[in-house]
């Protein structure tokens, strides 16, 4: 970082920062502090002493088998949830950087879901997607499936998938869009004089320059479905029917709130922020190489 | 736009068109059941045209509350809402162009363990430090109150990153003639650089706005009170799935009435959203 301090008030400076620092320190790294410290005691069922065990919470976690549902949950989930909401925001980001009429109206239309809560966007589906009174599944129920996310783990799994791909479009469509605009018009005439096809064209030329974007856009949709999705699934599904929809971040919140096994629980807690700190990190080395580049 | 096509751009129309019917269909709905009587909605007979019980629907649902149990009438969930949206948005713009600030015109000491400091916060959302954050909060006895709703949610990198690589952009030379003409640091704050980061600001409270007011998990856990309910929160317990006896029409009001704020932010100040969103995940 370039030092071009000019001010030389250190009290003043140090007026300045310390709200932020204060709020950091209280409200983010002494709770994180916490969960790793947590994460290696084990308390008695009365709460009555903790002993410290090392990483035993850690091997009972890995040995249950809910705790590898979860996880086979959330990136079944994440897969389903980053693939369709990338492929349909690159498909109407592709078609809205056409020069035609009437494309402020549809990028107004277009980024609406973004300004709506996971939860309330979950809410507007459970209401299609109701047994018995809604449009859709009465339509399904109409051709013979017997549509039930209450019941049935995959419809349950469906459904937030929906809500969560709708939540997102905006946010890959905006991208995308951005994307396509800074990619240079010459380069894609040369390509035209050659002859090349729209289809073509595309998948040679556009696809390759817009490569930065779309892994930008990879890293930030799987921290989205792993970590913002909770609204979605307590709203729709509460994780269930039989934890089929609860993800690792859903489990984590369910465990907490039992409250039984606190060592567990921080463990959980534990291992999603190496995750998370793995994403950001592969995110900034993206962000690193573009500035270089 | 690089040569004659056969079918004009009635392809692009098509895609676009689906993809408008798809975003709006499931919103359209949710205002046009708000417009109808619970039983119809209950039958699964809903037209998809207005009906004519809008008024009552949205009288009982802001002021009385739904019927069936003791619930807060939204519109307090409302206030709640846009306290927090607002508290959220003003507080993490105070704070961050302060300490981005300090770190960019000032000289002290610490000052790059205190930017790194700001910037590992960017990798802990609050969903994974949660229940740690939230015993923290309640032995501050901060449960209940809009500090503790606020505060943790505050304190994070991004906007103090904006604003830091902003500042950067600004001349030297602005700083030098500024304190040539007798100005300290204090006023240099006031009259230079707060107005040249207007419009940074405006579009950082568009997208902060969003993210307060669509918060779920945090106030879903700090709030016990029925008046301090977020309208996000409220939702959920208007609707459920395994009760037949959900008053959908109030529930998709309640929906239609979470969704307005933020909408209307976003369409209306489309291009301050657009710029926020861009800048602040870059």
């Amino acid at each position: 970082m370039e030092n071009r301090a000019i001010f030389s008030g250190r009290l003043l400076a140090c007026l300045l920062v310390f709200p932020q620092l204060a709020i950091s320190l209280i409200f983010f790294y002494w709770p994180a502090a916490q969960a790793l410290w947590q994460s290696f005691l084990v308390q008695d069922a009365f709460g009555l002493s903790t002993e410290f065990v090392w990483f035993e919470n850690y091997v009972t976690l890995l040995k249950t088998p809910e705790y590898y549902h979860a996880i086979g949950t959330t990136f079944f989930f994440s897969l389903l949830v980053v693939f369709f909401s990338l492929a349909i925001g690159l498909l109407l980001a592709v078609m809205a950087n056409r020069n035609i009429a009437g494309v402020q109206i549809y990028r107004t239309f277009l980024i609406i879901p973004y300004a709506v809560a996971p939860a309330v966007a979950s809410v507007l589906f459970i209401f299609m997607f109701q047994p018995g009174l809604g449009m859709i599944a009465r339509a399904l129920q109409r051709n013979g499936i017997d549509w039930n996310p209450v019941l049935n783990g995959n419809h349950a799994m469906i459904l937030i998938v929906i809500v969560a791909v709708w939540n997102q479009i905006s946010y890959n469509f905006l991208f995308f869009l951005a994307g396509l605009q800074s990619i240079p018009k010459s380069v894609i005439e040369a390509a035209a004089i050659d002859g090349a096809r729209p289809a073509r064209r595309f998948w040679t030329i556009v696809f390759p320059l817009l490569s930065p974007t779309t892994f930008f856009l990879i890293v930030v949709n799987i921290t989205y479905a792993f970590f913002n999705t909770l609204g979605i699934i307590d709203t729709a599904t509460e994780g269930g029917p039989n934890g089929s929809t609860s993800t690792l971040v859903y489990k984590v919140f369910l465990d907490g709130k039992a409250g039984s096994d606190l060592g567990g629980s921080a463990a959980q807690s534990v291992i999603l922020m190496i995750i998370v700190i793995g994403l950001t990190a592969i995110q900034f080395r993206y962000v690193e190489k573009k500035v270089h580049y | 736009m690089v040569e004659h096509r056969r079918f004009g751009n009635l392809l692009p129309h098509l895609v676009l068109l689906a993809g408008v019917a798809v975003v709006a269909f499931p919103v359209y709905l949710a205002i046009i059941a708000s417009t109808h009587d619970n039983t119809v909605i209950a039958n699964g007979q809903m037209p998809l045209y207005p009906g004519s019980h809008a008024l009552e629907t949205y009288w009982n649902t802001i002021v009385s509350g739904a019927g069936r149990t003791t619930r807060e009438p939204v519109g307090s969930m409302l206030m709640a809402s846009f306290i927090m949206a607002v508290g959220i948005a003003v507080g993490k713009i105070a704070i961050s162009i302060l300490s981005a600030y300090a770190i960019v015109f000032f000289n002290f000491p610490f000052r790059m363990a205190t930017f790194w400091t700001i910037f590992v916060t960017l990798m802990l959302p609050v969903e994974v430090r949660i229940f740690p954050t939230y015993k923290i909060t309640s032995d501050l006895h901060m449960l209940d109150s809009y500090s503790g709703l606020i505060l943790p949610l505050i304190a994070s990198a991004t906007a103090t990153l904006l604003f830091r690589q902003f500042f950067m952009t600004i001349p030297k030379e602005l700083v030098e003639a500024s304190k040539m003409d007798g100005a300290g640091p204090i006023r240099f704050f006031f009259d230079t650089l707060l107005p040249l980061s207007v419009t940074n600001i405006a579009a950082l409270f568009v997208i902060l706005f969003i993210y307060g007011w669509n918060q779920y998990l945090w106030p879903l856990l700090i709030t016990t009170r029925d008046d301090m309910q977020t309208i996000v929160i409220g939702i959920k317990k208007i609707i459920d799935v395994k009760d037949a006896l959900t008053e959908w029409s109030v529930a998709m009001a309640t929906a239609v009435l979470a969704m307005l704020p933020p909408v209307a932010i976003v369409v209306l100040l489309q291009r301050l959203f657009v710029k926020g969103l861009i800048e602040t995940e870059k």
